[in-house]
């Protein structure tokens, strides 16, 4: 099968090795020890194991059967046949980090690519070569801005309206370090616009993290939040879902500091919560402090243009515990796919993607407040995501939709316990006009049943 | 000349995908928050194809050719993998819909869990962590939660080898603690004298990978752990080595609390050109309620007529979330698939012809090059690349010549410990030929750093591009197309 050995194969190795059989390769392993048995089912043909992950797949519901209303943070977009047919590829697919750049230029160009692309799309002027997912991304940033001011600031301001994940990720990493994380106590007032951050804001502070939009889907301008940041030398990260900024003023123009972002919804598959990809973009001056891989343009010893890793003194293989992070392997294939989905897409056609779920999100959105019983929680802008207050708890909704072959929103009383009866609905483009309106029409019985 | 730049081949008005016109009423746009202008490339779709097709073949990868690099296990990915990932029940599942409706995930999640678990000798595991760094991060907070929830808080101290990768002091950085080497005796173990002088109330733990960078197993595991636990501290196993010990021994029952996987190593799933990857951890009984939230369960037994319901459990003393949702599912699919296709005695084949295959090589090339520590090597080994007669040729320079013979050179200057190092592992997939020939490109080029030594400063020759200005990248730092970044 994997392992190509003939019996004279062996033979013949074992006689240049100088032992009689397999077994003389582990005496430096404790005898007491060595050769248990492992207790696992019999190994199955590729014809088996082929089937019975078939049926494994079936037992699932997902977004392939049900009609696909839930968002949070992993968007059902649609995936261009393109971009699997090239990180299929075998030379992308079974390729190692390009530490050896005479014999990755394909890897590295492509890296190279995705650092121009995302720092386009979020008005930056560096990127590095990913993070695992947004909210790992995230903790990088509060690491990356706790670094920049060498300890001397504690303080890290979380919005409450950032992805409840993504707070509790950055609570675990921060867990060893004498940061200090507030902003999002329980009793936040969910709806106060972002100023409201300003007061908790002082020379203490090192970051500021915002999400563009928010958890709940609202766009707000954080140039006044910036600002404020600035004013005292602190630092603000903004957390993005990239197809919004197809339509949306990039956090650049805010004058961001910082954007990370969920780069999944750029091509990538749902898959149960990953692999993704964790968007890592930043202005020039802290390029010395970022993590992660960066790739830079340079020439070889012909005079050609190529690429290679740069500033590696940064990172762990070098730097060891004086490393800005302990990242090594990142989401390589992931970003990929990301750059050829931007590729194909283009300026035009992520406009027009997330223009029709802008639209589509509206649509919906009318259709909803106009049911007896339902009403839009916040008056704010959104873009493909919005809370709706329901006349039940979200999670009878969700049952009920459920019955109906639809994957209802997100129960926010989850992370938010005040928010009982609230669901946080999604929609992109691939919801047509006639699953809206089933929606709509099954969430309507919910009132009059 | 090489490959153009999306940018430069962009042309306003091209599109590689269209969509549907809305079939929804449009509604005002928020004229004050839309962008004025979004520089993407503008590309058709078989500019895209071709542009990344021509890119993929400027790469070496495993399915192109022999990769023997040391410590990341570049075997053989199988084409199943990739099918049974991409299968819709998978692929198009959203990780917060109801537990009911993904049973099927779950059930593969406890699983693979369970495989893990008894492949590992541990009592519990998680799949979260996205990567062997992010595992390991796992794995240091769960130490340092298992001392503080026993009110230990003294204990601030971590252990680590200095064979071991650059991972281990990086993490124990990230979480507070500090980082103390151990040196590695004469045969290449860790120093039992050293570490007995750090063995005291202010330790945490040691960071051990067994078999070590040097592709040794370490003599004394046994007397290591037991230095370490009779010292209040806890022992982790970097698991980067685990291909060697597949069936031949489990770190849990040698006494290991806690150690990370590589789902991207050991169990087949591609490395993809630097990730993703998928790091789950395993640990002893008395570090199973400090595991990261969530962890897969079974919340309702099941009986003849239904199967158990599974679902997400937070342990009680839990560090928290590692990463948003459950962990890398794609990787977890593929790693399912591969372990399925071997069952217990396969996975122990794959260690013994991996091990078989380090030294099968090792003693091929061992009159030429030098061989630091003269021991039976587990899957891999670390030879000097530089010889007293030639001391202008180093490891680099063998690295990029080997690329001339159409090898994928090894893993080069790592470890730190060994003086121009060249770590080299073959893996189970290759076949006798294929090591033959890598033993026998190595020989000539040791031939040529003696008579020709142009060949090798000068190599690559046979490559699209060669030895690159690393200088002129790091001091420009063009990052972005057409863009320099000039730092003030």
């Amino acid at each position: 099968m994997f392992i190509p050995h003939t019996d004279a194969d062996r033979a013949a190795m074992l006689h240049t090795v100088g032992i009689s059989k397999l077994e003389d390769l582990f005496k430096d392993v404790p005898e007491k020890y060595r050769f248990p048995t492992l207790n696992l089912p019999p190994a199955q043909t590729e014809m088996e194991i082929a089937t019975e992950l078939q049926e494994i797949s079936l037992v699932n519901e997902s977004a392939h059967d049900l009609v696909c209303f839930l968002g949070a943070g992993a968007y059902n977009h649609y995936v261009p046949a393109a971009v699997d047919a090239i990180i299929r590829r075998g030379e992308f697919l079974t390729a190692y980090t390009p530490y050896q750049p005479e014999l990755s230029q394909g890897t590295l160009q492509a890296i190279f690519e995705y650092q121009s692309n995302v720092a386009a799309l979020t008005g930056m002027e560096v990127c590095n070569a990913s993070h695992y997912d947004g909210a790992t991304a995230v903790a990088e940033a509060v690491n990356m801005a706790y670094a920049n001011f060498r300890g001397k600031r504690n303080k890290i301001i979380l919005s409450p309206t950032v992805h409840p994940q993504y707070r509790q990720t950055v609570r675990t990493y921060t867990e060893g370090s004498p940061i200090d994380l507030l902003g999002d106590d329980p009793h936040s007032d969910l709806k106060a616009s972002p100023d409201g951050l300003i007061p908790l804001i002082d020379t203490d502070t090192a970051l500021v993290v915002v999400q563009y939009p928010d958890f709940f889907g609202r766009i707000n301008d954080y140039t006044k939040l910036a600002e404020a940041v600035h004013s005292v030398g602190a630092l603000i990260a903004v957390s993005v879902n990239p197809i919004a900024l197809g339509l949306l003023k990039d956090p650049g123009s805010m004058n961001a500091d910082i954007v990370t972002g969920e780069g999944q919804p750029l091509g990538i598959p749902l898959s149960f919560g990953g692999p993704y990809l964790g968007l890592f973009a930043t202005r020039k001056e802290f390029v010395r402090k970022m993590a992660g891989r960066l790739t830079g343009e340079t020439v070889d010893n012909r005079g050609q243009r190529a690429y290679v890793l740069t500033l590696t003194a940064r990172e762990q293989h070098i730097r060891r515990e004086k490393a800005t992070s302990n990242i090594c392997t990142n989401e390589g294939l992931m970003a990929l796919a990301s750059t050829v989905y931007m590729s194909l897409l283009g300026k035009n056609g992520l406009r027009q993607v997330a223009e029709l779920c802008f639209h589509k999100a509206h649509y919906a959105a009318e259709r909803i407040a106009n049911l007896p019983g339902y009403s839009l929680w916040s008056p704010t802008t959104f873009f493909n995501e919005f809370v709706i207050r329901c006349p039940a708890p979200a999670a009878e909704i969700n049952d009920l939709l459920l019955d109906h072959d639809i994957l209802g929103g997100y129960d926010l009383s989850q992370d938010y316990p005040e928010l009982g009866n609230h669901l946080l609905i999604a929609v992109t483009e691939m919801n047509t006009r006639d699953q809206i309106d089933r929606f709509v029409e099954v969430l309507s019985e919910v009132n009059h049943g | 000349m090489g490959e153009p730049q999306l940018c430069d081949i962009s042309v306003s008005g091209r599109q590689g995908i269209r969509f549907p016109h809305p079939d929804v009423p449009t509604y005002p746009l928020p004229q004050e928050f839309v962008r004025e202008d979004l520089p993407l490339p503008e590309l058709s779709e078989l500019d895209v194809i071709r542009h990344y097709t021509r890119l993929s073949q400027l790469n070496y990868s495993i399915d192109t050719g022999y990769y023997p690099l040391g410590s990341c296990t570049m075997k053989y990915n199988p084409k199943i993998n990739e099918e049974t990932a991409r299968y819709p029940g998978f692929a198009f599942s959203h990780p917060l819909q109801p537990v009911e409706t993904m049973q099927g995930n779950l059930a593969l999640m406890f699983a693979l869990q369970e495989m893990l678990k008894e492949v590992g000798g541990f009592a519990g595991l998680t799949l979260q962590p996205a990567a062997g760094a992010h595992g390991e991060l796992t794995g240091v907070l769960i130490i340092r939660a298992y001392h503080r929830s026993r009110g230990d808080i003294k204990r601030d101290k971590i252990l680590i080898p200095d064979s071991a990768h650059g991972t281990n002091p990086a993490t124990s950085a990230m979480t507070g603690l500090r980082v103390v080497e151990i040196k590695s005796d004469l045969r290449g173990n860790v120093d039992l004298e050293s570490l007995k002088q750090e063995c005291d109330e202010t330790l945490a733990g040691l960071m051990l990978t067994n078999p070590n960078t040097l592709g040794l197993f370490d003599e004394h595991v046994e007397e290591v752990i037991h230095m370490v636990h009779a010292a209040g501290g806890l022992v982790y196993g970097d698991g980067a080595n685990l291909n060697a010990l597949l069936g031949i021994i489990r770190p849990g029952d040698v006494g290991f609390d806690v150690m990370h996987f590589n789902l991207h190593k050991t169990f087949s799933t591609p490395h993809g050109g630097g990730g993703p990857g998928s790091g789950p951890v395993g640990v002893a009984a008395h570090l199973m309620d400090f595991l990261p939230s969530p962890v897969v369960g079974i919340i309702e037994k099941g009986d003849e007529e239904m199967p158990p319901l599974y679902g997400f459990i937070t342990p009680s003393k839990s560090i928290g979330r590692m990463k948003s949702f459950h962990g890398h599912f794609g990787m977890i699919v593929r790693a399912y698939t591969y372990i399925s296709m071997h069952g217990g005695q396969g996975l122990r084949a794959i260690a013994e012809h991996a091990v078989l295959n380090a030294n099968y090589l090792l003693s091929l090339i061992k009159g030429t090059y030098h061989l630091p520590y003269d021991r039976l090597c587990m899957h891999e080994f670390v030879v000097e690349g530089q010889w007293a007669d030639a001391p202008d040729i180093h490891a680099l320079d063998i690295a990029k010549r080997l690329m001339d013979y159409k090898f994928h050179p090894p893993t080069n200057y790592f470890p730190l410990i060994v003086h121009e190092a060249l770590m080299i592992e073959p893996t189970e997939s290759e076949s006798k030929e294929t090591l033959d020939a890598f033993a026998d490109a190595l020989i000539k080029i040791a031939v040529e750093a003696h008579h020709e030594p142009g060949l090798l400063k000068d190599a690559p020759h046979v490559t699209s591009v060669g030895r690159l200005d690393e200088v002129k990248a790091a001091k420009e730092l063009v990052l972005c197309c057409g863009v320099s970044v000039h730092e003030k």
